[in-house]
């Protein structure tokens, strides 16, 4: 790799006053946007804060790649302004794993059922596949078949099996 | 993630050690000593494994990772071989290994592409040797430590184990092992019998990286100085800017530069790839540069050729059938005689659309170029293609030019051109800073490599006992060859001379005609494979409706007895008509063909020979009012040994589900000249909802050399819905995408 360029800092630091902006907590940490009100929290995430596993995929909420949870609410990042976002709490894919490593259920039985390929859209399919669970702990084949992600490699079959899995998971955990 | 050691820097070492007491096994470019010891094709390699003190055993990858699952199988062979202890195995991928040998590049990792289902061959070819010399210089430590032979020693799990009992791990002899010579005799693989990996399940080695967000795709990757930038294409292939004003996208806050990337010259060549002439806008970041694309005043014109709508095209080619072909591919005895004599006669035309790649991850590429060195991160699938690129670009000497080969969000082809690239480093030069380039889902959509049109003549005829005499099939199609290659070439990409049923029918004709469009075009999924296997599946199961003969025995009969016929293309040299009666069998078996059907359910069956594999499709479906439910579907392969039989099967199914979405709705169209396709929305996927349950995997068990498993899973697919299609409402769709024509049929 080469290296980067070298950075100068500045001859004094002067304290700035605190900047009017938009709060937003995401993965339990707060960050407050000072810039383009219209900027999408696709953007933001991957632009601004480099939480690149919400992925780009489309311009109009078409393809799920950038799935995100938005108080609790499965949402597409890349149609989403961070000035709808004021006060909001985001979870993305790198909020899921506890804070000690430990696996979401979801995610480990991703792993479990091997419901990867290119594992472009997985990060967006496995935040749908917990979305659905928080509203059908059980869900059927037609509740899975709500999730409308796209995968263009043909995952589509161990996604099924990996969300029934972490629903057996997850009904064992809450006995 | 931990990046390789540099190679160049052991170029003329075969072993050594590391300063924290690893063992290295790098298989030099230049030195003479490996092919001597190690084998023939071990000579151009530099593949290596690093065994760490506390026994962590890094791999080195070298073929792109797009989904194919190859960096699991690349390091269960090595490992394999090594005996390594799995659990402790890590994998790096390697970037494209290039040395300066007097000015031109000396590739120093043999094989590095995705591209035909290539990965795996060449790796059981090279990777066992390497495994399996590292594994006896950890012996002969041992034996020397122990001052015993290493006859009298065995290994298992990344120990080395005395006769005694006594064990070492390959961490603690790593040292002592980096100091040894490496043996003078070539060194025997292990026999079947002892794999303890090869032919086990292994899931993906990226999978936990995966389902946390950490992995890094080239769209993830980031310099801290680089500049992101979009690019909007002119709508016309071939065509060029006629007026730009960016005085509103200058305003932008954060935009840098507005550039343009003119049409080349098509007498020149530019990398291996003509681009289409765009305007770029270079800013701090993607949104902010996306905002000016949209602010920018921007006309266009179109260029002097047209890329043509699927009506002119069918127009052409019954023009062209009229007359002599551009390639007579293969003439077999005398099929209209036959015909002339024959009782029973058949035809159908059959017609295929321009299909887009769609991957998920749209092309893009992050470059840092100035006059000393070059550094690319992009999804690619054919590494070299891309070095020459940059070094047509560039003029760097061969050892300054690094390609690194992050995983790609798919590939089907796609990464295969440089066209990406080539705009990346070109604005790179000329704004004096690193580019993160991205295309939007928008001109990845409008600008793609097409799966070519393409019109199928089908005739056969078949004499009293309803034996198949003569077949022909003729191909009126948009190379993808066009441009790249002498006319001469273009049939090459289109027709394979030795597909079945040559070599089954007395009397053959395989023809080739071209057609001509601007569209640029390109490998898509077992490229031509796909569309000749629907015509010819669909067509002998045509066929064997109309002679009121079963469509298993019929293609069971017309296969014989096993046995190898030639076969001159990628794949070859033989082809085995037992191994493809076996998988149809295999499938037929397994989805009930022969037993009694569900009132209104249909059965459909294809197999195909596709690069070395053998693989049959049995599909059920049946029409649920306007909804298509596909019931079951078996996908029987032989693909040889099997290195990663999870892998293998995910591939399949894989396939299975991409071949049933691209051949149900999927369709690039054009209205004056222009793609009409921007998204998604208009370019369907196949959502969860659409397509089955599962797909029952069959792999058949060999020992036969290994043939990948990702493209082969493909062909026969799509026909053999189109026939259970058939089956279920006696509707025969003779089109690709086969949807809309349904629903104008029933």
């Amino acid at each position: 790799m080469m290296p980067q360029v070298p950075q100068t800092p500045p001859a004094e630091i002067v304290p700035q006053p605190v900047r009017a902006g938009i709060d937003v907590t995401i993965n339990g940490k707060h960050f407050r946007h000072t810039g383009d009100p219209g900027l999408p929290l696709l953007w933001y995430l991957r632009d601004v804060l480099r939480l690149t596993g919400c992925k780009y995929g489309c311009d109009d909420a078409s393809c799920g790649a950038c799935s995100v949870l938005v108080d609790g609410k499965l949402k597409r990042a890349c149609t989403l302004s961070m000035q709808d976002l004021a006060g909001n709490d985001i979870i993305t894919i790198e909020g899921l794993a506890g804070s000690d490593g430990s696996l979401h259920p979801v995610q480990q039985a991703w792993i479990d059922e091997d419901a990867i390929l290119c594992g472009y859209c997985q990060s967006g399919q496995i935040m749908a596949a917990v979305a659905l669970l928080a509203r059908k702990p059980k869900p059927s084949d037609a509740d899975i078949d709500t999730i409308g992600n796209l995968c263009r490699c043909g995952s589509y079959p161990r996604i099924r099996r990996a969300i029934h899995r972490a629903a057996d998971t997850l009904k064992g955990k809450a006995k | 993630m931990k990046r390789p050691h540099d190679a160049s820097r052991r170029r003329f070492l075969k072993v050594f050690g590391t300063a924290t007491g690893a063992l290295v096994v790098g298989l030099p470019a230049l030195a003479r000593t490996p092919d001597e010891l190690l084998g023939q094709n071990l000579f151009r390699l530099n593949l290596y494994v690093r065994i760490e003190p506390d026994g962590t055993t890094a791999i080195g990858a070298r073929d792109p990772e797009v989904g194919q699952g190859i960096r699991t199988a690349e390091a269960r062979i090595l490992a394999e071989e090594l005996d390594a202890d799995w659990p402790r195995v890590i994998v790096e991928p390697l970037d494209l290994g290039v040395t300066n040998a007097g000015g031109e590049p000396h590739w120093t990792y043999g094989h590095q592409m995705a591209s035909g289902s290539t990965s795996v061959p060449a790796a059981w070819n090279d990777l066992r040797n390497v495994g399996a010399a590292a594994r006896e210089l950890l012996l002969r430590a041992a034996a020397a430590r122990w001052k015993t032979g290493i006859a009298n020693l065995r290994t298992s799990h990344g120990v080395v184990i005395a006769a005694d009992g006594r064990k070492l791990g390959y961490g603690e002899l790593a040292e002592a092992a980096s100091k040894l010579k490496p043996a003078n005799a070539p060194l025997q693989p292990k026999t079947p019998a002892q794999y303890v990996l090869i032919g086990q399940d292994a899931g993906d080695v990226d999978a936990r990286d995966i389902v946390t967000g950490r992995q890094h795709y080239a769209v993830d990757d980031w310099f801290g100085d680089a500049l992101a930038a979009v690019v909007a294409h002119c709508p016309w292939p071939g065509g060029r800017l006629a007026h730009l004003d960016d005085t509103a996208a200058l305003k932008v806050k954060g935009v840098e530069k507005v550039m343009t990337i003119p049409a080349p010259d098509p007498e020149r060549a530019l990398g291996t790839q003509q681009l289409t002439a765009s305007v770029a806008v270079l800013a701090s970041d993607t949104w902010t540069a996306l905002q000016a694309l949209a602010k920018l005043d921007v006309r266009w014109q179109p260029g002097a050729q047209t890329a043509q709508g699927d009506e002119v095209l069918a127009d052409a080619a019954a023009t062209a059938f009229a007359s002599d072909p551009t390639k007579a591919v293969r003439t077999d005895g005398d099929f209209t005689e036959a015909a002339k004599r024959a009782p029973h006669k058949f035809a159908a035309d059959y017609r295929f659309a321009t299909a887009a790649h769609a991957d998920l991850e749209p092309p893009n590429a992050l470059v840092r170029v100035d006059n000393q060195q070059a550094l690319i991160i992009a999804p690619v699938q054919n590494p070299r293609a891309t070095f020459d690129t940059v070094r047509g670009l560039t003029g760097l000497a061969p050892d300054k030019i690094t390609i690194q080969l992050p995983r790609a969000g798919g590939g089907f082809g796609r990464f295969l051109e440089t066209d990406y690239v080539t705009e990346a480093v070109m604005l790179a030069k000329a704004a004096g800073k690193p580019i993160k380039l991205m295309w939007t889902r928008t001109e990845a959509f409008a600008h793609d490599t097409y799966r070519p049109f393409s019109v199928h003549k089908l005739e056969a005829c078949a004499d009293r006992k309803r034996t198949l005499t003569g077949w022909t099939h003729r191909i009126a199609s948009t190379s993808r060859l066009a441009g790249r290659e002498p006319r001469a070439r273009w049939w090459l990409s289109e027709m394979h001379p030795d597909d079945l049923p040559a070599g089954l029918v007395g009397n053959l004709q395989y023809a080739w005609f071209a057609l001509d469009s601007a569209l640029p075009r390109g490998s898509y999924r077992a490229s031509s494979h796909a569309v000749n296997a629907f015509a010819t599946e669909c067509f002998l199961d045509e066929v064997a409706h109309q002679l009121k003969l079963d469509a298993l025995k019929f293609r069971l009969a017309l296969l014989g007895e096993p046995r190898k016929l030639p076969y001159r293309g990628h794949g070859g040299p033989v082809l085995d008509t037992g191994r493809l009666s076996w998988v149809l069998q295999l499938a037929a078996d397994a989805i009930g063909w022969s037993k009694s059907h569900p009132q209104g359910h249909g059965f459909g069956l294809a197999c195909h020979f596709t690069f070395g594999g053998y693989v049959a499709h049995a599909v059920e479906v049946s029409m649920e009012k306007t909804r298509l439910v596909i019931h079951n579907v078996v996908c029987a392969a032989d693909l040889g040994r099997v290195v990663n039989p999870l892998g293998a099967r995910a591939a399949m199914v894989g396939a299975t589900l991409d071949g049933f979405s691209t051949a149900l709705r999927e369709r690039i169209t054009m209205k004056d000249g222009q793609v009409v396709q921007q998204g998604f929305k208009d370019y369907p996927l196949a959502t969860m909802a659409q397509m089955p349950h599962d797909v029952q995997v069959i792999l058949v068990p060999s020992q036969e050399h290994p043939t990948g498993a990702f493209d082969m899973g493909f062909p026969s697919a799509a026909p053999a819905l189109a026939n259970a299609i058939f089956a279920g409402t006696t509707v025969r769709v003779r089109q690709l995408p086969i949807w809309p024509e349904l629903m104008r049929l029933l």
